[in-house]
């Protein structure tokens, strides 16, 4: 088998032809990297600014490439034999795994500058990480879907086990490289079997062929079923969420945040990719599993979460309920009707973009608290109005954003997937609705647990002395807090942009 | 001056408080005067737009929309921003413009605990432009929003600035409400789709026009009847019909005083006012189908509030149980689908908002000056504070349905209608639900009577037999005397609101009446 293999790549083997423009967001990447290693080798310690710049910047320069490419008129520019796609719904993505990147940035500044971490090496890892979901947002092809996993997952390892001198971080860390080493093989033997049967690895390639004969054998649906499994783990979706809280609860808790927007994100483009280009012959098998899976981690999500008293706690058991509602739309798939396909798609789209901006700001302003409280607990935010009362305001906005209340921009997005559920018009996705529904309830529940807590109990310890919240802090909230308010109110311009990112990958 | 109303009207009237608000934010903590005439200003300018628009309304043609404006909004799925006034919603919107600036007046020296003029200010506003916007908004999904809005800064209210029970009150006001809206989501989205296979070509609407012209034809029965449902609950906690009224009385008891009065007279007819805008025009078989049931629970609300009202110790909580009642006065006239039962439901809806925000007034200046509201130890307030007392019973008199009073008018036609429902509708169910509602009147004088003889007659408990109580401040006078003037006023013309309602609710329930 290898030779044969080898003997076709040789067969048809010619240079490729780069395109750099395309490739540019990477390679900017990959030059951040780059510097970030030496510039950490050659200054003397204590060089706090320098590094999280550089990691900021170097995002941040790697956005422009991404936006001159979205105005460009090329649509869609194909690399390596259609294995690295550029579309709009790339280009999006890849915007926004650079936005969050750069809030990530702004929220470790201060957090790894005096937790006397190693700073050249996190910021490496950071961006490192980064380039892995960009290279995700463009990877058409199952192993370049697989490499880029890896590239994204393993820095990821790293910074999640951070805090090496606290057990809690050691078992959050361990926890997270062991379920995502074991995901990844599951995944990897699903990819092998459906390499087995089409022959192919390109998803257009594949998605053909499961539309004809192989489409019908067994095997594909246990291929089909095993990758799925694979990125249902990196969502932390039920019942493969059982690494979430504790690693989100031991890592530091900017990476906590990468983790839950960042990385679920990925997990999402990977997921929509395989599933619109490639497994859209087998719909009839995707759409059961993602309704169980669905419904399974918003419920379970939900009502664990309930229980919490710690703050990140919470947000980790949010952020698995929260993947349980981008996953609904799924449940609904349906290869004939394209209306319905682009509806999923576009708000699903719409749904990872306002997330990640809700839930990075969440975790700002709950980096901006425990700075003072130096703790998790749900206790110590009692009160938070009275002595932090601008923190106090930026959180509710949050929240009430999560919990999908308007104008926030979270409602807008949180009513298209309903809107992308019903419009499938069967029993079950009427059903899914209703479930989404309940859990948009008791979702609320505990968001207001917490909202009260700020404004309705006493401080702890009658201690009302205001906190001081560093430069980079502020920026991120007041990035993501703008753009949550604007965008409910006027969701127009953020639902065109997932619109036109749609019509590349489902039109 | 014709011209800028017929296209901005509604939209300044809805947006003019979040405009206030803005300069609100900007005003420094400790000018707490300033703030407060931010707020007056703001209020009033609201009320003077609505006066405006009343006087530029043309009450011949009340059944089409008025002020109307369409532009674009969300157009990836159709959603626009269609705002209008008819007869329906007019007495609505001019009862809440004619609310807040007495609020605030009221609020001038009664600022609730924790004092903080400026926050408690910006959401009295907000919270303005939620209701406002309600009553304006013409596509459904811009009700959604403003329907959601509502609830955030009576959230706030309720929970910073109530009483000592607050955290659960606010929690669960906010959730019971939200558990209805997020069965109203699946319902607006239904009726979107459904109405683009029907009509529409393909493309869905979100405008109230065009859903209640197509009136759901074409759906299966039992379809219908569950998006009704959908839209049920909503609108029922909202109310709140039983059984989902349990967070009403919390609700009441533990919020500030404006917030009570708010509460009563505006935001419990969001709820009735989505029934008669939303729910029954959309779906007109369907509500044929859920009229007995929204019937039999309005009765049932009416009895059991009254017997709640009767086991009650707290007045505030008294009054709250009495909401329960009267609503359901409302609901019943609702509920028999005919244009007689509707207009009285909004009579009865602007006439409870009067009456009730009334009694709230009073019961927090009662909490003021006694600092407690428990009926066993108070008494005498007609000794300690004649002026007071006697309003408070002039507002019982008018809540439990004198002839002549706006409260009458509410709930006798209400059960006049029952006696013949609309057309498909069982006579002999609504005609006994007619009886237990008179009936309910009954229990309504005595309860009402009760609390007045507790509070005002008799001489005042030996706990506050030596302190001095004053009677109303300058303050009270301003806020109160329009309720009173109005109560008195509709009670003895009471054809100023059926007149203008008349036209619009005999066009929204055309697809039931059959003309």
């Amino acid at each position: 088998m290898p030779a044969s293999l080898l003997a076709v790549t040789t067969e048809t083997y010619s240079t490729p032809v780069l395109d750099w423009h395309a490739l540019a967001p990477l390679v900017i990447l990959m030059v951040t990297l780059g510097l970030a290693i030496i510039v950490d080798s050659i200054s003397a310690r204590r060089t706090s600014t320098v590094l999280p710049n550089l990691a900021g910047l170097g995002m941040l320069a790697a956005l422009i490439p991404v936006l001159t490419l979205a105005i460009s008129d090329d649509r869609s520019r194909e690399l390596f034999g259609g294995s690295f796609v550029v579309d709009r719904f790339s280009l999006l993505m890849s915007a926004l795994f650079l936005v969050a990147g750069y809030v990530t940035v702004l929220l470790s500044t201060n957090y790894i500058a005096e937790g006397d971490y190693h700073e050249g090496e996190y910021y490496f890892l950071l961006v490192a990480s980064v380039a892995g979901m960009v290279f995700m947002a463009s990877a058409r092809d199952l192993i370049s879907i697989f490499v880029a996993l890896e590239l994204l997952s393993i820095p990821a390892y790293l910074l999640a086990s951070w805090r090496k001198r606290t057990q809690t971080g050691i078992e959050g860390g361990m926890k997270y490289y062991l379920m995502g080493v074991f995901a990844s093989a599951i995944m990897l033997y699903g990819m092998s079997l459906i390499f087995g049967g089409t022959g192919h690895t390109r998803l257009v390639d594949v998605g053909e062929a499961l539309h004809g004969s192989f489409g019908s054998e067994p095997i594909a649906v246990i291929g089909i079923v095993l990758t799925l499994v694979g990125f249902a783990f990196k969502v932390s979706a039920v019942p493969f969420h059982n690494w979430a809280p504790d690693t989100y609860e031991g890592a530091p808790t900017p990476i906590t945040a990468f983790l839950s927007v960042a990385s679920k994100a990925a997990g999402f483009v990977a997921l929509i990719q395989l599933i619109f280009v490639g497994f859209l012959g087998r719909d009839d098998v995707v759409r059961p599993m993602m309704f169980i899976l669905a419904a399974l981690t918003m419920f379970v999500g939900n009502v664990i979460a309930l229980r919490q008293t710690n703050v990140v706690r919470l947000f980790a058991y949010s952020s698995v309920a929260q993947a349980g509602f981008i996953l609904a739309p799924l449940a609904v798939v349906a290869a004939d009707d394209p209306a319905v396909l682009s509806g999923i798609v576009e708000s699903m789209t719409l749904y990872l973009v306002a997330y990640a901006l809700m839930n990075l700001g969440a975790f700002a302003v709950i980096i901006a608290v425990s700075r003072r409280t130096g703790t998790g607990e749900m206790d110590s935010w009692g009160g938070l109005f009275s002595w932090a009362p601008a923190l106090a305001v930026t959180m509710a906005i949050f929240l009430f954003s999560l919990g999908g209340i308007p104008p926030m921009l979270g409602w807008n997005a949180k009513f298209r997937l309903f809107d992308a559920v019903v419009s499938a018009g069967t029993a079950s996705a009427y059903t899914m609705a209703v479930i989404m529904a309940i859990n948009t309830v008791i979702s609320m529940a505990y968001y207001l647990t917490l909202v009260r807590r700020m404004f309705v109990d006493d401080a702890p310890d009658g201690d009302h002395t205001p906190i001081k919240v560093p430069v980079p802090l502020v920026a991120a909230m007041a990035i993501t807090a703008t753009v949550v308010v604007v965008a409910g109110v006027i969701p127009g311009p953020l639902s065109d942009l997932a619109q036109s990112a749609t019509l590349a990958i489902a039109g | 001056m014709k011209d800028l109303l017929n296209s901005w009207g509604p939209t300044a009237a809805t947006f003019l408080p979040l405009v206030g608000m803005l300069v609100l934010l900007a005003i420094p903590k400790t000018e707490e005067t300033l703030a407060k005439v931010v707020a007056l200003v703001t209020t009033t300018s609201v009320f003077v737009v609505v006066v405006a628009m009343l006087f530029e309304f043309d009450y011949d043609s009340t059944g089409t929309m008025q002020f109307a404006l369409d532009k674009s909004w969300i157009e990836a799925i159709n959603a626009r921003y269609t705002i209008g006034i008819d007869g329906m919603s007019l007495p609505l919107i001019v009862l809440t413009a004619f609310v807040m600036p007495f609020v605030v007046i009221y609020s001038w020296d009664h600022f609730p605990e924790p004092k903080n003029p400026k926050v408690f200010l910006t959401l009295l506003l907000i919270l303005e432009t939620g209701m406002v916007g309600c009553f304006v908004a013409q596509d459904l999904l811009l009700f959604f929003v403003f329907f959601e809005v509502v609830l955030l800064p009576m959230f706030f209210l309720i929970g910073v600035f109530g009483g000592d029970d607050r955290k659960y009150a606010s929690f669960k006001f906010f959730l019971y409400t939200v558990f209805g809206s997020a069965f109203m989501i699946v319902s607006i989205l239904a009726v979107y789709f459904l109405y683009a296979q029907n009509v529409g070509d393909g493309t869905g609407t979100f405008s109230l026009a065009a859903l209640s012209a197509w009136g759901g034809e074409g759906l299966a029965k039992n379809t219908g009847i569950l998006i009704f449902g959908g839209f049920f609950l909503a609108f029922g906690v909202k109310v709140p019909m039983f059984p989902f009224h349990t967070w009403l009385p919390d609700a009441h008891t533990q919020a500030p005083t404006q917030g009570s009065v708010i509460l009563a007279a505006v935001l419990l007819k969001l709820g009735t006012y989505g029934f008669i805008r939303i729910a029954i025009p959309l779906l007109p078989e369907a509500a044929k189908w859920w009229a007995p049931i929204i019937g039999l629970l309005a009765v049932i609300g009416i009895i059991y509030g009254a017997l709640g009202c009767l086991a009650q110790t707290d007045m505030k909580r008294l009054i709250a149980f009495s909401s329960v009642a009267h609503m359901g006065y409302v609901m019943l006239g609702i509920a028999t689908l005919t244009p007689l039962g509707i207009n009285a439901a909004i009579f009865g809806m602007v006439a409870h908002g009067l009456i009730t925000g009334m009694l709230f007034f009073i019961a927090g200046s009662v909490k003021d000056r006694f600092h407690t509201l428990d009926m066993s130890r108070l008494g005498g307030l007609l000794l300690k504070a004649p002026h007071m007392g006697w309003l408070l019973g002039f507002s019982v008199m008018a809540s439990l349905g004198l002839p002549g009073l706006a409260g009458f008018w509410g709930e006798f036609p209400a059960l006049l209608a029952a006696y013949s429902p609309a057309e498909g509708l069982s006579e002999p169910v609504f005609r006994t639900f007619m009886v237990i509602g008179a009936i309910g009147t009954i229990f309504a004088a005595g309860y009402l009577l009760w609390m007045l003889q507790r509070v005002a007659f008799g001489r005042p408990t030996e706990e506050f037999e030596d302190e001095h109580i004053h009677d109303m401040h300058l303050t009270d006078y301003i806020a109160w005397a329009p309720f009173i003037v109005m109560i008195v006023v509709l009670g003895v013309y009471p054809q100023l609101i059926f007149k203008i309602t008349d036209g619009a609710v005999v066009q929204s329930l055309a697809a039931i009446t059959g003309n």
